[in-house]
């Protein structure tokens, strides 16, 4: 027995409350940020990540007493992503109880910042989150990273990419599938293949998972080190712990106890 | 009242240990008060010392030297308890193997190895560095802090580093990676942990609560 896989549910939240975009767009509420942590945490979820698409200014101080609320009541790990752009916005977030932050955004357009972060602050709590799109065809396939939700390429190849954020300090890899995210059809699982194997810090499949089998395949076929879902869990269609026990059953180490010892 | 000193020096963010400390105090109806400084006379006067740290170890030592941390633990752990975590167990220890090697305080019998970039676990599989997860704790002895968690209780860990000792005897865990370290240390009045108690929910908390109520050796 070793290393348990992660189950990482994500909590999208826009103003103070979850939400799942559905490719971006058709927002649904899925409740209290704070009562849905707990509720995780509870059943046996692994850390939690929560993402604030908050678009407001105002909205962001809002998040700052939410990140505070949920880490003074959920103590497993909890990452903060979402508009971090400064090194004032790290500590922020850190000082309100975050353990790692997500940088998606300011690492493309600055990538020495994921650096500067990494040194202030340690490897350890700095995630790079990478937005990435299939564009070329299934025999070669390639990705590029692309920003604003998957509307702008950038024209960097994802796996290059991973690559060097990892050299600048990237403590984790939280790979999103935006060809998949939302459509409930299961991890691309050649991206996650093709990204785990290149870098050597823990990778986070995320994007298109609508059953519990498609948890499982992200680490039997993807070989990441832990799945990342949302929507199966905010609407209650699965728990966290039928999420375990399937995974489980496929053979995979999970954390079994975590809500009952 | 009793007081517990979490000592800052400049690392990381010392809000979840303080937190969870609080949390736990809370649920056990203990009457403490937890405070987050690097002021030698608070930590000298504080009935408990926690013993943090996160990040690069040379940056960790650089601080901890400048603010004469060491003799803070040093003093502390003649006649209280104190909890090492992470990168602060590795602190107590001799020597590091990160940074191109980094001498340590010393305060301890150990010392801090790399895992190595090509580690593998039994079926050869490619192991990723850092270990970050939950991994099981053997527990290889009885200790006042392992009371109530069960021997191979999953915890957090994020650490690239290990602590390896020639004195078994002060081993009270160990967890397997590749290889075999130890997770869990125990000399005299210190209990270090390699993982972090303050995110490993019932097993972690169950650990910090021990830790209140513990008076120091065994």
């Amino acid at each position: 027995m070793g290393l348990a896989k992660r189950i990482i549910p994500c909590l999208d939240c826009d103003n103070g409350r979850v939400v799942k975009g559905v490719r971006f767009v058709d927002i649904r509420d899925a409740g209290d940020p704070v009562e849905v942590s707990k509720r995780y945490c509870d059943a046996g979820a692994d850390e939690i990540t929560f993402l604030d698409i908050t678009a407001s200014h105002e909205g962001r101080a809002t998040t700052v007493d939410t990140v505070r609320d949920i880490a003074a009541q959920v103590f497993i790990p909890l990452t903060v992503g979402g508009g971090i752009r400064t090194l004032d916005d790290i500590r922020m977030m850190l000082n309100a109880g975050a353990d790692k932050v997500g940088i998606n955004t300011a690492a493309v357009f600055d990538p020495p910042f994921v650096r500067a972060a990494a040194e202030r602050f340690g490897s350890q709590c700095i995630v790079v989150a990478v937005d990435a799109k299939q564009v070329a065809g299934d025999a070669e396939p390639k990705w590029e990273i692309f920003t604003h939700g998957g509307r702008k390429s950038t024209g960097i190849d994802a796996i290059e990419w991973c690559t060097r954020m990892v050299d600048y300090g990237a403590g984790e890899i939280l790979l999103t599938s935006m060809d998949r995210d939302g459509t409930k059809s299961g991890f691309d699982n050649q991206l996650n293949c093709a990204v785990s194997s290149a870098v050597r810090v823990p990778v986070i499949a995320s994007g298109g998972v609508g059953t519990l089998e498609h948890l499982a395949e992200g680490v039997l076929e993807g070989g990441v080190d832990a799945v990342l879902a949302a929507s199966i869990f905010h609407f209650r269609e699965f728990t966290i712990e039928q999420a375990k026990r399937h995974m489980a059953a496929r053979g995979i180490e999970v954390r079994l106890s975590g809500g009952t010892v | 009242m009793s007081t517990v000193a979490v000592i800052d020096y400049g690392m990381g963010n010392l809000h979840s240990v303080a937190k969870a400390v609080e949390h736990v105090g809370r649920e056990l109806d203990l009457d403490i008060s937890v405070s987050i400084t690097a002021d030698a006379k608070t930590i000298a006067q504080a009935d408990r010392v926690i013993f943090p740290g996160v990040g690069a170890i040379r940056d960790c030592m650089a601080e901890i030297n400048r603010l004469n941390v060491g003799r803070m633990v040093a003093e502390a752990m003649q006649t209280r308890p104190v909890l090492a975590i992470c990168v602060g167990m590795q602190a107590l220890m001799a020597r590091s193997e990160e940074n191109g090697g980094v001498d340590c305080l010393g305060l301890t019998q150990g010392d801090v190895r790399y895992f190595g970039d090509e580690l593998r676990d039994r079926s050869g599989a490619w192991l990723k560095v850092p270990h970050m997860g939950w991994n099981e704790v053997r527990q290889s002895r009885k200790h006042p802090l392992w009371e109530g968690v069960p021997d191979g209780s999953r915890f957090y860990f994020v650490h690239s580093y290990y602590v390896e000792t020639s004195r078994e005897d002060l081993v009270a865990g160990k967890t397997t990676y590749g290889e075999e370290m130890v997770s869990a240390f125990a000399d005299r009045n210190i209990f270090a942990t390699q993982f972090h108690p303050e995110k490993s929910q019932t097993a972690g908390l169950r650990l910090l609560g021990n830790f209140l109520k513990w008076r120091g050796e065994s």
